[in-house]
C-alpha cells in the first residue's frame, strides 16, 4: 500500500476554504444538517461508535469525551490549533485546504453537547491562518450553514505549552499559559469554569465525513482501534518532504520510502522521530510498524501530532537531542518542579555529554531525572520532554557512550 | 462515602475529600511545599505525590480527589525516589546559608532534605542566580532561596488582595516579581508580610527581625495587637526577655480574628515597645516645659480644665477625638463621656491608624 487516502484533504486546492458555498458544492455542511436532525444522545453515540480518537496526540475517543459533559446553561467548544510541535503543520494544511470542514465539525460538536459558542485557539505564528479562518467563519455565517453556532478565533503568543488543553484555556481567559491540574477535566470545568470540549483541528474536521458516510464506514478505515485517516507531515532527510493523508494502518517504512521517496542523496536511514519534538526516536528495526496510536505505543513511541522527522546516517543523534533539550528548557512554563528544573538540568547534562565532558554517572543521572519527570510532572510537556533522551539512549546508546570522557 | 486503601489501611472519607487529607487521616505524613489549606490549590511542587495502583503516573495527592477502591502507597520506592529527585532539583538552585538563615529550623526544604537524607544534589550545574535587591524596610527578598511554591503570590492575591507579585518569565528562569520586576515599594504591596508568613523557606523574611533571633528558636508569646480595635493575635518572638520579632499563629483556635494575617504595623511595627522615647508616665506642660506627673494629678488637671472651659464657653466649645486604636467598647465610652458628662455631640474619630 503506497497510496494516500484523502478524506479531509480530498478537495484540497480545488475549493476555496474561505468560501462556504465552495464547500457546500462538494457536499459540505450535509453532516451538520444530519447531526441537527438527530437526537443528541444518538449523535454522541454515532461519534463514539465511529471510533474517532483525538488527533492532537492523546488519542482519546472523541464521542466518549463529549459524553462526559454535564448539563449546564453555557458550554463551549474549543478547537486546539496551537500546533506548536516543531515539524508539525498538518492543522495549518487542513485549515488552508478545508477550513469549512473544521467549522462544520465544531458545529456538530456544538449540536452534540448543546453549545452555541466555539473558539479556535490559533498558534501565534499563524496570523495568515487567523485571517483565513475569520473569512471562512464570515462566509459560513453569511451562508446560514452554521445556524446559531458562533465561532471566534483567538490567537496564541507562541508558547508551546498552550497546546496543552488546560494551558490553552488559561490563555484564552487571559492568564499565564500554565496547565491546570486535572481533575476537573475541561469537559466538566473548562473555559471560564464551564463544561468545555477541547478537540484538535483534525478531530473536528473528520466529523462531517463521519456524519455523512456513517460511523460504520469510518470505523472500517485503517487500524480497527484507531480508525480513520491521519495527516502526516514528513520532514528531514527524505526526497519528498511534504504532507500526506493516509489510513491509520499505514506502515511507517512506507511513509519514508514510498511516500517520502526514500532517504535523500542515496544515504542510509538512521532514525525517525514520530509525533513531534517530544516523540521517541525509532530505529531501523522498528520501521515495520503501523502508524496508528496503539502500534506506535507498543514500540515505546507515540503517534502524537503526526510529525515524521527522518534522519540519515550522517546525523549526530546526541547533538540533535541536545538541541531538543534546549527547546524544552525554553518552553517549560515553570509551574511544576520536575519540569521547570528538570528540563533545565536535562539541557545541562545533554550539553555536557555532547561536548565530551560527561561520565557514565551523568548518563545515569539523566535517566533517573527522566524517569521522575515522566512519573511526576504536572502535564504532558514535562512528562514527554525526556522521551527523546530516553529513546535515544535506549536505541543509540553507543552514540552517547562514544562522547563520554574515557578516563574520568 | 468513599472507601479506599492507604498504606494497607482501609479508610472511609466523604466524597470530595482530597487524597492528601485522606492520607493524613490514615496516619501518613505527606510532605508538601506548595499546599496551603487557606489558599487555592496549585498542585505544582509534586512533593505530595503518592502511588495509586494501576495509574501510569504518580498522583499529586493535594489536587486528586479520593476515589472508590483506590489503593494508595505513600512511601513506595517510586514515591521516595520522585520526592528525592524533586528535593535535589530544588537544592541545586538553592543558596544554602542555613547557619545565618532566618528560617533555619522552620524551613520545609531543610526538613524534607533531612527526612529523605538528601545531603547533596546530583545536579551540579548552574547554581542559584536569582538574587533580588529590594531596599525596603520590612521584607528581605532572596530568590536564591526560593522554591517557586507560589504561596506568596496566592496569599497576596487571595487574602491580602494586593496582587503585588506574580510569576515572571518561564521555565527555570521563572521567578516571583512585581510588575516589571521592580521594587515592592513601587508596587501595590502594602507590606503586610503575609508572604513572609506563608514562605516555607527563607526566601522571604522580616528585615526588622533579621539577626535578632531565629523564629524557630525564639520563645513565642501569644498576645493581642494594640494597634487597633480589630484585635489580631500576634505571636511575639521573645529572646532574653526582649521582643525580637513578630510571627503569626495561623491556628484559628488561637488566632480567631485574623488566622495569622497581620498588617504592616502588627507584623513589623513592634520596636516601639522598648523605645526610649516611649511615654511611661503622664506629662503636664508648665511654662512651656513638660514635667512628669502621676495619673491622679494628670486626670484631675484635665478634668478641671475641661470643666472650666465648659463653664466659661458652654459644652459645645469642647470636642472629643477618639482613636481607631481603641476598641469599640472604649469608643462607646468616649462618646458617652462626651454626650452624658460634658453635654456635647462634638465627637469624632481619627479614622486611621
Amino acid at each position: 500500500m503506497a497510496e494516500e487516502m484523502r478524506l479531509l484533504l480530498e478537495h484540497a486546492d480545488k475549493i476555496d476554504p474561505r468560501i462556504a458555498e465552495d464547500y457546500i458544492k462538494v457536499g459540505g455542511y450535509k453532516g451538520l444538517e444530519k447531526a441537527r436532525q438527530m437526537d443528541r444522545k444518538n449523535l454522541i453515540q454515532e461519534v463514539k461508535s465511529s471510533g474517532l480518537r483525538g488527533r492532537g496526540g492523546a488519542g482519546f475517543n472523541a464521542g466518549m469525551k463529549w459524553s462526559f459533559v454535564p448539563p449546564a446553561e453555557v458550554k463551549y467548544v474549543v478547537c486546539n490549533l496551537d500546533e506548536g510541535e516543531p515539524g508539525t503543520y498538518k492543522d495549518r494544511i487542513i485549515c488552508e485546504k478545508n477550513a469549512q470542514a473544521l467549522l462544520e465539525g465544531m458545529a456538530i460538536c456544538g449540536t452534540a453537547i448543546e453549545s452555541k459558542q466555539g473558539y479556535i485557539y490559533c498558534r501565534g505564528e499563524y496570523p495568515f491562518v487567523v485571517e483565513l479562518l475569520n473569512k471562512a467563519i464570515q462566509s459560513a455565517k453569511a451562508s446560514g450553514a452554521l445556524g446559531d453556532f458562533d465561532i471566534e478565533v483567538r490567537m496564541g503568543a507562541g508558547a508551546y505549552v498552550c497546546g496543552e488543553e488546560t494551558a490553552l484555556i488559561e490563555s484564552i481567559e487571559g492568564h499565564r499559559g500554565e496547565p491546570r491540574f486535572k481533575p476537573p477535566f475541561p469537559g466538566v470545568a473548562g473555559l471560564w469554569g464551564v463544561p468545555t470540549v477541547v478537540n484538535n483541528v483534525e478531530t473536528f474536521a473528520a466529523l462531517p465525513y463521519i456524519m455523512t458516510k456513517g460511523a460504520e464506514w469510518y470505523a472500517s478505515i485503517g487500524a480497527p482501534k484507531y480508525p480513520g485517516t491521519k495527516v502526516l507531515t514528513l520532514t528531514g532527510d527524505v526526497n519528498n518532504p511534504t504532507y500526506f493523508e493516509v489510513p491509520t494502518n499505514y506502515n511507517l517504512r512506507d511513509v519514508i520510502y514510498k511516500l517520502g521517496g526514500g532517504i535523500k542523496n542515496g544515504k542510509k536511514f538512521k532514525a525517525v522521530q514520530v509525533g513531534g519534538t517530544s516523540g521517541a526516536f525509532i530505529p531501523e528495526q522498528n520501521l515495520d510498524t503501523s502508524i496508528d496510536f496503539d502500534s506506535m505505543g507498543a514500540i515505546g513511541a507515540a503517534l502524537g501530532s503526526g510529525a515524521v522527522l527522518v534522519l540519515d546516517e550522517t546525523r549526530d543523534i546526541v547533538d540533535i537531542v541536545t538541541r531538543i533539550s534546549k527547546f524544552f528548557e525554553h518552553e517549560s512554563c515553570g509551574k511544576c518542579n520536575p519540569c521547570r528544573e528538570g528540563t533545565f538540568r536535562c539541557r545541562e547534562i545533554m550539553e555536557k555529554i555532547n561536548s565530551g565532558r560527561a561520565t557514565e554517572a551523568d548518563l545515569n543521572n539523566i535517566l533517573l531525572l527522566a524517569k521522575v519527570m515522566k512519573r511526576a510532572a504536572l502535564c504532558g510537556l514535562g512528562q514527554a520532554a525526556p522521551v527523546p533522551i530516553t529513546s535515544t539512549i535506549q536505541h543509540f546508546g553507543h552514540e552517547y557512550r562514544r562522547k563520554l570522557l574515557q578516563y574520568a | 462515602m468513599i472507601n479506599l486503601t492507604i498504606d494497607g489501611k482501609e479508610i472511609q472519607v466523604p466524597k470530595g475529600t482530597m487524597l492528601l487529607d485522606a492520607c493524613r487521616q490514615a496516619g501518613a505524613d505527606i510532605p508538601t511545599l506548595c499546599y496551603d489549606p487557606d489558599l487555592r490549590l496549585a498542585g505544582s511542587c509534586r512533593m505530595c505525590v503518592v502511588e495509586a495502583k494501576g495509574r501510569p503516573t504518580l498522583v499529586a495527592s493535594c489536587v486528586m480527589p479520593a476515589e472508590n477502591n483506590m489503593v494508595i502507597e505513600t512511601e513506595s520506592p517510586d514515591v521516595v525516589e520522585a520526592r528525592t529527585v524533586v528535593l535535589e532539583l530544588l537544592a541545586a538552585r538553592h543558596k544554602f546559608e542555613c547557619p545565618t538563615c532566618e528560617s533555619d529550623g522552620s524551613c520545609k526544604l531543610q526538613d524534607y532534605m533531612y527526612r529523605y537524607g538528601v545531603k547533596e544534589s546530583r545536579f551540579d550545574g548552574e547554581g542559584p542566580h536569582f538574587h533580588t535587591e529590594d531596599p525596603n524596610p520590612f521584607i528581605i527578598r532572596d530568590y536564591d532561596k526560593c522554591i517557586m511554591c507560589t504561596r506568596c503570590v496566592r496569599v497576596c492575591d487571595e487574602i491580602t488582595g494586593a496582587q503585588a507579585i506574580n510569576i515572571e518569565d518561564r521555565g527555570h528562569h521563572a521567578k516571583i516579581a512585581t510588575p516589571f520586576d521592580g521594587k515592592l515599594a513601587d508596587s501595590t504591596c502594602v507590606f503586610c508580610g503575609q508572604c513572609v508568613m506563608v514562605c516555607p523557606v527563607g526566601a522571604l523574611t522580616s528585615r526588622v527581625a533579621a539577626g535578632k533571633g531565629k523564629p524557630a528558636q525564639n520563645e513565642k508569646v501569644l498576645t493581642t495587637c494594640t494597634y487597633c480595635g480589630t484585635g489580631c493575635t500576634l505571636e511575639l518572638n521573645v529572646k532574653d526577655d526582649k521582643i525580637v520579632g513578630v510571627t503569626s499563629n495561623r491556628d484559628a483556635e488561637w488566632s480567631p480574628v485574623n488566622k495569622g494575617a497581620l498588617c504592616v504595623k502588627g507584623r513589623f511595627g513592634w520596636d516601639f515597645v522598648t523605645s526610649p522615647e516611649r511615654l511611661t508616665t503622664p506629662l503636664i506642660r508648665e511654662n512651656g516645659e513638660l514635667r512628669p506627673a502621676s495619673w491622679d494629678e494628670a486626670l484631675d488637671f484635665a478634668a478641671n480644665k475641661i470643666k472650666a472651659i465648659k463653664e466659661q464657653n458652654g459644652p459645645d466649645s469642647l470636642a472629643m477625638f477618639s482613636s481607631a486604636r481603641a476598641t469599640n467598647e472604649e469608643n462607646y465610652l468616649a462618646q458617652k463621656l462626651m454626650r452624658a458628662a460634658i453635654g456635647s455631640n462634638n465627637v469624632d474619630h481619627c479614622a486611621r491608624l
